[in-house]
């Protein structure tokens, strides 16, 4: 039998090396897109929750006319701000029907395929920890911003044929709907506030419930939550400081909130006009993204060695 | 070639020892069964073949130490860990695009040529399958690999016998070449007897009996012996004796210049053992006696 060897020994050296035909990038996008597959509240989620609000936006639409007729004695200002409204109230709620589903993407990322045990399936593939890490890492940073932006523009434009048509009905200029609006401008704050606040800026938050998820054999959710606390408390009691609720604070916050925390400053965060070169410039950011890169790193060593649970 | 060579290959978990000094070298082209008792060691040991364990001592799997090239290796090597593992989510047709887009050496039509045969619908999810069809599945993406290495752990768990029969056949027929190296464990060790080319018993970590079928067929020899001539047979020095139907049925070890099989034909009816009669004979469970001392002289015995 082992004279057989001999002739496949040739095929064999050929493709000894690696018979790389496959690019990291194609891994990257399989895994992303398996991602995709697995996860398919990404899209859903959000996708509800701006049919909900549109439902409802229609419903109201029944008593615009009179509150049309309302607005026009306001000054030009409150008249923007009563037309803008409903339009930053979609946006708010799909970003944050998107950080919801962030938060528990992240949580169930890297434990749910050790609790069904797929893992040994994932890892009978010539797919790296890296590539499948640095997949399920680039979700919340950045294919969910994206799914937000595109969702909230589609709801928008959707929004405003609906509130033309009603204008349009009561007589009202529809002229006067877009002009107020300024939608180009809110895209693109919206955009860069996504990408930027909630991709990159949030970036530490999104690494700590990789690892945790990795790491934590049940109840992820709480081993990600109560050490946080538990440091808070402990720093409290100790030296009767808050430097470390503080800084989740301004981690949250947004990096305009300063040192001390601003509850809503998140919530109205995509409305502040922040330069793209004062964002870039900032160490928060960086910082930040130093901190995300060590727990992504430690959630690659992690899934590298756990077995399934 | 070697496919795979480990030298004191060693593993604990703890204050367990799961491996505890195994040497082992499999050529190419063998199909090699792992048989042991549950926390043997034969997962720890394919799971350090795989590179998803570390390990201590020495290891070479195609010529790649496994735990730091795991994702090189798995471009040559396939693996069903058992039956469970495909994800319950995926689709059919996503587990192929997937395997399709992540595997250079995957035949996409090879493995929808395979599922045509099962009634494997390509638009289900695998929850929607029944635990035979989702190993089909599994093995149709496997064979669809042109690996090197296939690794099976406990394939046909849970399988009733119709999977299992066409499991094997499946893999022997349409995958197996002599190019190909599989290694395989179960429980249903009489079911893969005649698949095997080697054999090897680990227990307690460690490597209790190896050997190839061939010798295995021509070193022990089971005999089927009536009352009257029990006592000549037994004083040939069986390995094992066990009772069926009023009956004795000896278990004998061939060695140069001990028994010889004319002998043992005039005492009754001869054949070849299964797998199982042996295994229980060395690793029986009664310490210190004949049996025992036999699986001590041919430990680390290599194929």
């Amino acid at each position: 039998m082992n004279t057989q060897s001999d002739s496949v020994e040739s095929p064999l050296q050929s493709t000894e090396g690696t018979p790389a035909h496959i690019s990291p990038a194609q891994r990257m996008y399989w895994s992303v897109r398996r991602e995709l597959w697995e996860s398919r509240s990404i899209y859903i989620a959000p996708l509800a929750a701006a049919a909900l609000f549109l439902l409802g936006f229609l419903i109201s639409m029944i008593h615009m006319p009179e509150k049309v007729h309302a607005a026009m004695a306001l000054d030009p200002m409150q008249q923007q701000e009563f037309i803008q409204r409903p339009f930053n109230f979609a946006a708010l709620l799909i970003m944050g029907a998107t950080f919801l589903v962030s938060i528990f993407y992240c949580l169930d990322a890297l434990h749910g395929e050790r609790r069904d045990r797929s893992i040994l399936f994932w890892k009978s593939l010539p797919v790296s920890d890296l590539t499948t890490v640095l997949a399920k890492a680039s979700i919340p940073l950045f294919l969910l911003p994206v799914v937000t932006f595109a969702i909230t523009v589609a709801m928008q434009c959707i929004m405003l044929l609906i509130g033309a048509a009603a204008v349009v009905g009561s007589g009202v200029n529809a002229a006067t709907l877009w002009s107020q609006l300024g939608l180009f401008q809110m895209w693109l704050m919206l955009f860069f506030h996504l990408l930027a606040i909630h991709g990159l800026w949030y970036a530490p938050f999104y690494g700590w419930l990789l690892l945790v998820s990795g790491w934590a054999r049940r109840a992820a959710l709480l081993w990600a939550s109560l050490p946080l606390f538990a440091i808070g408390i402990v720093e409290k009691i100790a030296f009767n400081t808050s430097h470390f609720s503080a800084l989740l604070g301004y981690r949250f916050g947004g990096p305009d909130s300063g040192p001390s925390p601003s509850p809503g400053s998140m919530s109205m965060g995509y409305l502040t006009p922040l330069t793209v070169e004062k964002f870039l410039i900032s160490p928060g950011l960086w910082i930040g993204l130093a901190v995300t890169a060590a727990f992504l790193a430690a959630a690659v060593r992690l899934r590298r060695c756990q077995a399934p649970i | 070639m070697t496919v795979i060579e480990a030298r004191g290959l060693r593993k604990s978990f703890g204050t367990t020892v799961a491996l505890d000094g195994i040497n082992l070298r499999v050529e190419e082209g063998r199909i090699l069964g792992l048989i042991g008792p549950n926390g043997a060691g034969k997962t720890t040991a394919l799971n350090a073949i795989l590179g998803l364990t570390p390990y201590q001592g020495e290891l070479r799997v195609l010529g790649l130490d496994p735990w730091t090239d795991r994702d090189r290796l798995m471009c040559d090597v396939s693996f069903i860990a058992d039956v469970a593992v495909l994800p319950r989510w995926i689709k059919v047709t996503q587990a192929l695009d997937y395997v399709a887009g992540v595997h250079p050496r995957f035949d996409r039509a090879k493995a929808e040529a395979f599922l045509a045969r099962t009634s494997i619908r390509l638009t289900s999810r695998v929850r929607e399958l029944s635990k035979g069809m989702v190993t089909q599945l599994h093995l149709a993406l496997v064979m669809a690999i042109d690996a090197r290495l296939l690794v099976l752990d406990e394939p046909t768990l849970g399988l009733d016998i119709l999977y299992r029969k066409q499991f094997y056949d499946s893999l022997l027929n349409d995958y197996y070449d002599r190019s190909r190296t599989i290694i395989l464990t179960t429980h249903q060790v009489e079911e893969i007897q005649h698949v095997l080319t080697d054999v090897m018993f680990i227990n307690r970590g460690r490597i209790a009996f190896a050997c190839s079928m061939e010798e295995f067929e021509s070193r022990y020899v089971e005999l089927t012996v009536n009352p009257e001539r029990l006592a000549a047979a037994r004083a040939l020095r069986p390995i094992q004796e066990r009772q069926i139907f009023g009956r004795s049925i000896l278990l004998f070890d061939l060695q140069p210049g001990g028994v010889d099989r004319p002998q043992l034909i005039a005492l009754g009816e001869v054949r070849t053992p299964g797998i199982a009669d042996l295994f229980v004979a060395i690793l029986g469970d009664k310490p210190g006696d004949g049996p025992r001392n036999q699986a001590t002289s041919v430990q680390g015995a290599t194929l």
